[in-house]
């Protein structure tokens, strides 16, 4: 960004939006805007406690159980379709389906079926990330350059070549998308089941803050959560940059 | 319709003899398109065949199915007196389209064909290191297939079916997707590749020159469903300096003869 002919760096966006922050805060303008430099000191004690850290390895306990769900039972499934016209006729239309579904309106459900525990918010995570995993793996499956297959096949791959040395690396940037976007998924649907669910990890923290106008936590709470979600996906999106290379040299 | 005595081609009759012979192959895709239709052919060891006619004509088919990558409708192929059920490790391909897998370094897609065999990683990489000199990309071991050009893409797939020291080079138009230059030089280094590796290749092309240039044997096929036309023995030179075989009567009458059988297919 250039400003009066000057470089202005990235960060300066979040800067100047902590500053306004700060402001409407010391002003007192709104109630539920407390100082953003109170939001700071409440994340630095909140990250004290025995609460917060029980409730901290719940959600990620929950999220990476959900999320290895999510990827092997999306991945496999992707790949089948891929492959399988068969597959992709019986399963398309309900994966396009769940994909663009309100997903949130269903956990009701899953917590009649899984109780009020871990079990309904790992299989709520699943449930938000597998589709699109599922869907961007058929695409990159359905996108491998057929001569890259016919090749293999000459030079005497096996059935499990073709797959592990071939099918997998050549879709792995479509693959990894899927993931990337799955995780951002995965991470709404910890928060949302744990909301719903409301008597575990960060779902009942944010219902403590929320019930008793503790806005100062509420808020460190919410921006913890943020920036995880986008570090993960950075992370994934990094990895994505890796490969990315090739996607572009497919013939 | 005969060859004027100036060019003189013997021709042979198309009964099969040789290391790889096809015999009475017919190809009907599903969905009733006949690509190919009752193909006898004998391809003698050691000698470059080129299968050449129009687009639409088979020639890539015929190809595939001798590389065992598609199956025949009828008919068989013979290899080495052993008929063809698959891949063998005794055919190697060149394809048009190059077919490199571009996470690999062109030492690992040179090495890919070993690999596959279950070779040792240090065995199949001095291999590979050895062909991808011989086809004049020393130093490019650890570069990636896009940063390479299209020429030396495909010097990267001639070095890869050279590594399985396969008999049988099958080479699908190898050089049309190369810029004309390349395309000339390389058919120069193919030439010279053909006198040293006493390999017995099979080349597909849809250009005459080329198909003249390289080859000891020539097979005209029919438009769909491709069937053979003639079969032409060049009776070239192919070991003298590229000008003089460029400007040798022989082959410029040939080009001009193979050019007015062909025409007669064209609408």
């Amino acid at each position: 960004m250039r400003v009066f002919g000057r470089d202005i760096p990235i960060m300066f966006a979040l800067v100047f939006w902590a500053l306004a922050w700060e402001i409407v805060g010391r002003a007192e303008l709104v109630f539920l805007v407390p100082p953003f430099t109170h939001v700071l000191a409440a994340l630095a004690e909140m990250v004290q406690t025995g609460k917060f850290r029980h409730a901290t390895l719940l959600t990620f306990e929950s999220f990476a159980l959900g999320m290895g769900l999510a990827l092997s039972l999306g991945i496999p499934l992707g790949v089948l379709m891929g492959r399988v016209e068969a597959a992709e006729k019986l399963l398309g239309t309900w994966v396009n389906v769940f994909v663009s579904a309100p997903l949130t309106a269903l956990v009701p459900v899953i917590m009649i079926l899984f109780g009020l525990g871990q079990t309904t918010i790992v299989v709520t995570v699943m449930l938000f990330a597998v589709w699109i995993i599922v869907l961007d793996t058929q695409a990159g499956i359905k996108h491998v350059n057929p001569s890259l297959l016919e090749m293999a096949r000459s030079f005497g791959a096996s059935r499990l070549d073709l797959y592990a040395r071939i099918l997998l690396l050549a879709a792995l940037p479509e693959i990894l998308a899927g993931v990337r976007l799955g995780i951002i998924r995965a991470v709404k649907g910890v928060v949302i089941g744990q909301l719903l669910v409301s008597i575990i990890g960060y779902g009942e923290l944010f219902e403590l803050y929320s019930r008793n106008f503790l806005m100062e936590q509420f808020w460190a709470l919410t921006i913890l959560l943020f920036a995880f979600a986008m570090l993960a996906a950075e992370l994934v999106g990094w990895a994505e940059r890796k490969v990315e290379f090739y996607a572009g040299a497919r013939g | 319709m005969s060859i004027s005595g100036a060019t003189d081609p013997v021709e042979t009759a198309t009964k099969p003899d040789g290391i790889v012979q096809a015999r009475g192959i017919s190809k009907t895709y599903d969905g009733g398109i006949q690509a190919l239709e009752g193909i006898d052919l004998g391809f003698p060891k050691g000698e470059l065949t080129t299968l050449l006619g129009p687009s639409g004509c088979g020639k890539t088919t015929l190809l595939k199915i001798i590389a065992g990558l598609l199956e025949p409708s009828a008919g068989t192929i013979i290899v080495n007196g052993r008929a063809v059920t698959g891949p063998g490790p005794e055919r190697a391909f060149v394809f048009q389209d190059f077919a490199l897998m571009p996470w690999a370094s062109v030492l690992r897609n040179v090495a890919f064909g070993l690999e596959l065999r279950g070779m040792s990683r240090h065995e199949r990489h001095a291999i590979a290191r050895s062909y991808i000199a011989k086809v004049g990309l020393a130093g490019f071991e650890e570069r990636y297939p896009h940063e390479l050009s299209g020429g030396m893409r495909q010097r990267v797939g001639l070095a890869r079916a050279l590594a399985v020291d396969a008999e049988v080079l099958l080479m699908d138009e190898p050089f049309s997707a190369v810029d004309e230059q390349t395309r000339r030089k390389f058919q120069e280094d193919l030439l010279h590749l053909i006198q040293s590796e006493n390999k017995t290749f099979i080349f597909v092309t849809h250009s005459i020159e080329e198909a003249v240039y390289v080859s000891d044997q020539v097979v005209l096929l029919t438009p769909r469903p491709g069937a053979v036309s003639r079969v032409i023995r060049t009776g070239l030179d192919h070991g003298g300096s590229p000008e003089e075989l460029r400007r040798n009567k022989r082959y410029l009458d040939m080009v001009e003869e193979i050019w007015q059988m062909l025409r007669e297919y064209l609408v």
